[in-house]
């Protein structure tokens, strides 16, 4: 499919349209009246679905670009340079996901920038938002030379190429630690969030399985493309991201055990309780499950299998970062009688924020050059 | 690799991180020994009877600027939740309009006092103020800050970009978060340090009819408590009302203790210690709190960034310098 065919206006970007309007309204309504009139958030529960998946999820599913780039720029593994613009364009959309729901969620947008001026290096939540800052505007710089191409400016889009590797190392440098610090953010609060996910080794894991997300969300994301923009099929490129992903999957699976071994005990997860039961889909689902499939060389090779085997690790990851930010919490949270479910206002701003991935990920493919190399 | 707070400021400013900040202050925030002057309260729950004076003293005396919980143009911060009109002030838990609350834990008939069987026993929350508070070492702008000369941590509320991260990393569940306004704020205690200037104290201290609560030095508070500790259940003993050194005291039978001062220990230390009739759990307060500085806990992953950060960068040019060059040789450039 050529470029030109891609229709901007279908049934299916009416919709997406239809929610980001009423995410706007949304947004507006929590700007004017607060965010006790929008959400369902509470004393109990000061941190709700805008932070477990916009941002702490968001960013873990945004973690493709770092792990791309780095490999074609740093790596030379030139055999990744067909999808590493897309991969940078999502993670770029992602964090502006990312970056727009917590301004959203926290009680003085307007005040956003005071961590820039106000530093506390004690804070991890200080160390996060200048991650946020700098990364955003990183994936900008990568993102550039399809804008540069586009508006036909070869001078800058020459002076970018230059820099793109120290670019690139800077990227996956600043994403290691955003990656790391979400978790780090739990690790005061030992006395509240559930033993099955709580530990000083929770940074790297929130490492780990961000580079396990962020390749399964490429490969998900470059097979998705493919037959909605009717590409073929890179099985080469596909094979290549399964394979790593068994290596990063094992290794997760290494640490989760540790971690529950050394921590609440094995038998702590088959309690029976919410946070226990909780704990084994996310294993089951996200882990165990894609490991065991990833091992058997000839699913690897094929389509369907992968985007399986995608969908699996990304509903597990997404749940982690869940069971961390909500589900692990409850049992403390829960003690002062308080309960907390998303309102319709914060369901519809995160399908919002995810409308917005889409659809700019889709004007992107139409109006630049994200698949280049004759994939079309 | 880790290193102090010192060291890890050092190394930002030589890598040229350190731009037009205040990190000074920052720096300063997460002390670990008791202030010299540090001031406090020490509740007996045996003694309180319940009278909730301090409760409403709490939000009169706060209501003024300076005060926890002064808004410009409101008045007094009642609740009123289950009386439409009333006029009754009747929190059932703390808020971001009651920073101080007494509640009761009662089992069976409830006529014992300070006994778990058939009894109840009275408890006062509000802001523990830690040696080491987990608020201030994780609030991203500054927001909260630690007395350095007595101790009290408190708000300041323009910095605030209400992430509400306090909220999450205090043990103790003290902060509270005005949902209801579109400018909101964070509400806790903050020891009445508004009033330390015209030569007063923490108004629940002032306005505690029994010495349930007292105000004063932490030193000797501590003190006080392992006194109340040692003596024998049935002695008679002058309690002292207000604050710790008053000259008003009351005389008194000893009630039996639990063998414990709350806030002596736990998050490493707190300026609000407690004694009680009954085990602390009971009366709704966290056994498994760490007897340790919890700002440490993430300090341990901050001190490692720039050892991460030098890796990453020399690991990173390294492999690029050396796969660009296998390309060249290949010729594949």
């Amino acid at each position: 499919m050529n470029q030109k065919d891609i229709k901007v206006i279908t049934p299916f970007s009416t919709v997406l349209i239809f929610i980001m309007a009423a995410g706007g309204l949304v947004a507006l309504y929590r700007l004017l009246f607060g965010l006790g009139a929008a959400t369902n958030l509470n004393d109990a529960w000061p941190w709700g679905l805008w932070i477990a998946f916009d941002v702490v999820g968001g960013v873990a599913l945004a973690a493709g670009g770092f792990i791309i780039a780095g490999a074609v720029y740093i790596f030379n593994w030139k055999k990744y340079k067909p999808i590493v613009r897309a991969a940078i364009m999502n993670t770029f959309l992602g964090y502006l996901m990312a970056a727009t729901s917590i301004t959203l969620d926290i009680g003085h947008p307007f005040r956003i920038w005071h961590p820039m001026v106000m530093w506390q290096v004690n804070s991890i939540m200080f160390i996060v938002a200048i991650h946020v800052v700098l990364y955003t505007s990183t994936l900008a710089t990568e993102a550039s030379p399809m804008f540069f191409e586009k508006l036909k400016m070869p001078t800058a889009l020459k002076f970018v190429s230059k820099i793109m590797v120290g670019v690139v190392i800077f990227g996956v440098l600043l994403s290691t630690l955003h990656q790391s610090s979400l978790g780090a953010v739990f690790l005061i609060a030992p006395s509240k969030l559930s033993a099955l996910w709580s530990g000083s080794l929770l940074p790297y894991m929130f490492l780990v399985s961000a580079v396990l997300l962020g390749l399964n969300m490429v490969s998900f994301e470059t097979i998705l493309s493919g037959r909605v923009f009717k590409h073929k099929q890179p099985m080469d490129i596909l094979s290549g991201l399964a394979r790593g992903s068994l290596i990063v999957a094992v290794l997760y699976f290494v640490m989760k055990i540790w971690q529950l071994a050394t921590g609440p005990g094995i038998g702590a997860a088959f309690d029976g309780s919410t946070a226990g039961n909780m704990y084994l889909v996310e294993m089951l689902v996200g882990v165990i499950l894609p490991m065991i499939l990833l091992m058997m060389k000839d699913l690897r090779s094929r389509v369907n299998s992968i985007f399986t085997i995608n969908l699996l690790v990304i509903a597990g990851i997404v749940l982690n970062r869940f069971n961390v930010a909500i589900f692990g919490l409850a049992d403390y949270a829960g003690r002062s009688g308080m309960d907390y479910f998303p309102s319709v206002m914060e369901f519809i701003l995160t399908m919002a924020m995810v409308s917005f991935a889409i659809l700019a990920f889709k004007l992107s493919v139409k109006y630049l050059n994200v698949f280049p190399e004759g994939q079309h | 690799m880790a290193m102090n707070r010192r060291d890890f400021l050092k190394v930002a400013a030589g890598s040229g991180l350190l731009l037009a900040s205040d990190i000074g202050s920052a720096s300063a925030s997460t002390p670990e020994t008791l202030p010299p002057q540090a001031v406090g309260i020490l509740y007996d729950a045996t003694l309180c009877i319940g009278c909730k004076s301090c409760m409403v003293n709490c939000k009169t005396y706060n209501s003024v600027p300076g005060g926890a919980l002064f808004l410009k143009g409101r008045d007094i911060p009642y609740e009123t939740t289950h009386y439409e009109q009333g006029i009754w002030d009747a929190p059932v838990d703390l808020s971001s309009r009651t920073v101080n609350i007494i509640k009761v834990s009662k089992s069976g008939t409830a006529v014992n006092k300070d006994s778990t069987e058939n009894g109840y026993s009275f408890v006062k929350q509000h802001c523990m103020h830690c040696i080491s508070p987990a608020c201030v070492s994780v609030c991203p702008v500054g927001a909260l800050k630690k007395d350095p000369v007595n101790g009290v941590v408190y708000y300041v509320e323009d910095r605030c970009i209400g992430c509400r991260y306090c909220m999450i990393a205090c043990p103790f569940k003290i902060p509270r978060y005005e949902y209801e306004y579109a400018l909101p704020q964070v509400r806790k205690c903050q020891l009445c340090h508004h009033r330390y200037t015209e030569g007063k104290y923490s108004a629940c201290c002032e306005f505690c009819p029994t010495g349930a609560s007292i105000f004063g030095k932490v030193v000797d508070l501590r003190k006080e408590a392992q006194k109340r500790l040692s003596l024998k259940t049935g002695e008679e003993y002058d309690f002292p009302v207000q604050t710790v050194d008053s000259k008003f005291t009351m005389r008194r039978q000893v009630s039996k203790y639990i063998n414990h001062v709350y806030g002596q220990t736990e998050a490493g230390g707190t300026q609000y210690l407690m004694l009680a009739g009954v085990p602390f759990d009971w009366i709704g307060f966290n056994k498994n709190i760490d007897k340790t500085f919890l700002p440490e806990l993430t300090w341990a992953y901050i001190s490692k960034i720039p050892a991460v950060a030098a890796l990453v960068i020399g690991a990173g040019t390294l492999t690029w310098a050396i796969t660009s060059r296998k390309n060249k040789d290949k010729g594949e450039s």
